[in-house]
């Protein structure tokens, strides 16, 4: 049991790593006001443009392998920024309906991606051959149950990533701009009157989340996936289900993902582990979704959702 | 007619965004276009494989605009048809009976289950108010896993995983006649019963005061409760409803166009749906309208895929960045607002400027 545990542990923090990173995006931009349900979309295209930029970089530089996947991921990043600013520009200026201006993006990604790799590739999957690598942490993995545990086989972007949240949750509680774009979230007129510029917030709330999300999509490039296939397989819309899971709060969605990574991961090795063989795989699969219903109704009455997410910003009404 | 302006605008701008996308990627627009269009109507037979592509979509198309019409956003068209599509698949591989009654019978199997997919976001939406976006996505990978597991358990095929056995003729919406009548196309007769249902859909919207209560509640929640309106039964109604017509699209895809169920993906027309009933401004003849045209760009790839090396997803390109236009129409919106004013000015309509329009989309 306990090989087991062993063997699970760093499979599902692996996991964990791009359902985090995507699902805080979503929540600079919910908190901002803006519900984003492109992040499927987004992470779609910072898988295709890590993909191109890795692979063409390692072919003109096979000395510099890991350098390579570097750039890729801040090149994915950029273009997440990038690619938001439609789903920023119709949901802030052209008070546009969010949802739908998300599910175009999820579309646009979807569909252009292929197209692009298609006509840059001939193919539309593009293959890596070199990943990151998984190392153990030194000094600390020799540490007795947790170094086994959380310090072995991780990656580097894992320990960003965790920073990243660490410094999220310290800047949206306790910096004036983290202040700002949770009043624009709640209450937007209110933020408005005291001085804040709404809409610039709100574009950097989903620039933000285009960013993270798109980072996201890129890490589970290199880390898990190893190949542009077009889709992250719901993966963008089961960070969605975290965040809310999470009820719109960093740390809570640490937890929520790690959840779901554990989730995923034992449905996914379930069948080659005998203690787990005579659970049937499809209730492992369902678990995330049916919890995450299960958790919208408990929390029904006391959501934590941002007060105005979803809603266009119109500075007259009160 | 504003609304009919705005659709058109944005299948302008998407067919001009994919001219783009092509030239951009070193392809010739004109001639990709051509072909693209050819592809879909240069023959019957083709004419017929883009009326059988579109069918699916008419479903969904109508599943969306439904529920949009009571201020409910069914992004769960995709897990409602392939829970209908399920059923119906179902009933199709173990009952043995005469045509016409197992036909029927799959039908109901499919509206049963579109609907009792699409129930659980309306209960939930009524009692808890939980937003109906997000437990719609919940249904979708729920179903996308049940079908993952179901198919290859209880349905399975002799020698692929990954598909269900094939239905036998008699079980499927197949028809000889059409077939022939269009050169030997897939065209089958989920067309006839797509273009029921637009009528049917169209009576119960502008005809009935189930349609007219369901309207009101769109409009404004709060208003029609205060006229006696049950608000959560017509929740709930409405959800059934568009569920069973998606449910049905499940069927007219894999027990007409196809002939049996696949793994491991969420059916494309769910999320195209939207695409459709937005761009009919979510009126049943609308969304026949548009899932015809839609139809079209996707039967036409192939060909143009096979005749130029533009690859077929600049199909997809073009839906996806039509609906992102029609998403913005308050930019067309403006656009026009601007355009009467400035005409009515100028024909000296004496500083009567014309009534702003404030549209928000709903």
């Amino acid at each position: 049991m306990w090989t087991t545990i062993e063997q699970i542990f760093p499979y599902a923090i692996m996991f964990t790593i791009p359902l985090l990173i995507t699902a805080l995006g979503g929540l600079f931009s919910e908190r901002s006001g803006v519900v984003n349900i492109g992040l499927e979309g987004l992470m779609v295209m910072g898988s295709f443009i890590g993909a191109l930029t890795i692979s063409k970089l390692q072919t003109a530089w096979p000395q510099h392998m890991v350098g390579a996947i570097w750039i890729g991921l801040l090149v994915a990043l950029a273009a997440g920024v990038l690619f938001s600013l439609l789903h920023a520009f119709a949901s802030v200026h052209l008070s546009a309906n969010q949802v739908i201006s998300g599910t175009a993006i999820n579309m646009i990604a979807g569909a252009i991606t292929v197209f692009l790799s298609r006509n840059i590739t001939g193919s539309g999957n593009i293959r890596l051959t070199n990943g990151f690598q998984s190392f153990d942490v030194p000094w600390l993995s020799d540490i007795p149950i947790l170094g086994p545990l959380l310090f072995t086989k991780t990656y580097w972007t894992t320990w960003l990533i965790l920073a990243v949240v660490l410094i999220s949750a310290w800047v949206l509680k306790k910096t004036p701009f983290g202040l700002r774009l949770r009043a624009c979230g709640e209450y937007p007129q209110a933020a408005e009157a005291a001085g804040v510029n709404v809409r610039r917030m709100r574009y950097i709330g989903v620039m933000i989340s285009g960013a993270f999300a798109s980072l996201g999509g890129a890490i589970l490039l290199v880390t898990i996936a190893g190949e542009f296939t077009g889709t992250v397989a719901g993966l963008g819309f089961l960070s969605l289900a975290a965040l809310i899971f999470g009820q719109w709060r960093p740390l809570g969605i640490l937890a929520a993902t790690l959840f779901f990574g554990f989730a995923s991961t034992v449905a996914n090795v379930s069948q080659v582990i005998p203690a787990l063989q005579d659970i049937p795989p499809i209730i492992l699969k369902l678990f995330p979704y049916v919890i995450t219903l299960i958790a919208l109704v408990i929390f029904s009455k006391s959501s934590q959702a941002p007060k105005a997410a979803g809603e266009v910003f119109d500075s007259g009404k009160r | 007619m504003r609304n009919l302006i705005i659709s058109l605008c944005a299948v302008l701008f998407g067919l001009i965004g994919g001219g783009v996308l092509m030239a951009v990627t070193g392809h010739d627009p004109f001639e990709g276009y051509k072909f693209l269009f050819q592809g879909g109507l240069k023959n019957s037979q083709r004419l017929g494989d883009t009326l059988a592509t579109g069918t699916p979509l008419i479903f969904t198309g109508l599943s969306v605009a439904f529920a949009f019409r009571t201020g409910l956003f069914n992004i769960g068209a995709a897990g409602q048809m392939l829970f209908g599509g399920f059923c119906a698949t179902v009933i199709g591989l173990n009952v043995d009976t005469s045509r016409p009654l197992l036909l029927l019978m799959m039908i109901v199997a499919a509206l049963l289950g579109g609907a009792v997919w699409a129930f659980i976001p309306g209960l939930l939406k009524a009692r808890f108010n939980v937003h109906e976006v997000v437990s719609t996505i919940m249904m979708n990978w729920i179903a996308y896993w049940t079908i993952y597991y179901a198919v290859p358990a209880y349905l399975k095929a002799e020698s692929v995983e990954t598909e269900s056995r094939l239905l036998p003729d008699k079980a499927t919406l197949k028809s000889t006649f059409l077939s022939d009548m269009f050169g030997g196309s897939y065209i089958n007769m989920g067309l006839y019963v797509a273009v029921i249902a637009v009528i049917i859909i169209a009576f119960i919207i502008n005809k009935t005061t189930l349609g007219y209560e369901l309207k009101a509640v769109g409009y404004n929640r709060h208003s029609a409760e205060y006229a006696g309106i049950k608000v959560n039964r017509s929740i709930i109604t409405s959800m059934l409803i568009s569920g069973a017509l998606a449910g049905l699209g499940g069927m007219a895809q894999f027990a007409g166009n196809g002939a049996n169920i696949q793994i491991g993906v969420l059916p494309t027309q769910g999320y195209d749906g939207i695409a459709v009933a937005l761009l009919g401004a979510n009126s049943p003849l609308g969304v026949l309208i548009s899932a015809l045209f839609f139809g079209l760009l996707y039967s036409g790839r192939g060909f143009m895929n096979a005749m130029t090396d533009i690859p077929p997803e600049i199909a997809d390109s073009i839906i996806a960045i039509i609906i992102y236009f029609a998403a913005t129409s308050v930019l067309m919106d403006r656009l026009i607002t601007r355009i009467v004013n400035r005409r009515r000015a100028a024909t000296g309509g004496a500083g009567t400027s014309g009534p702003v329009s404030g549209k928000e989309n709903a």
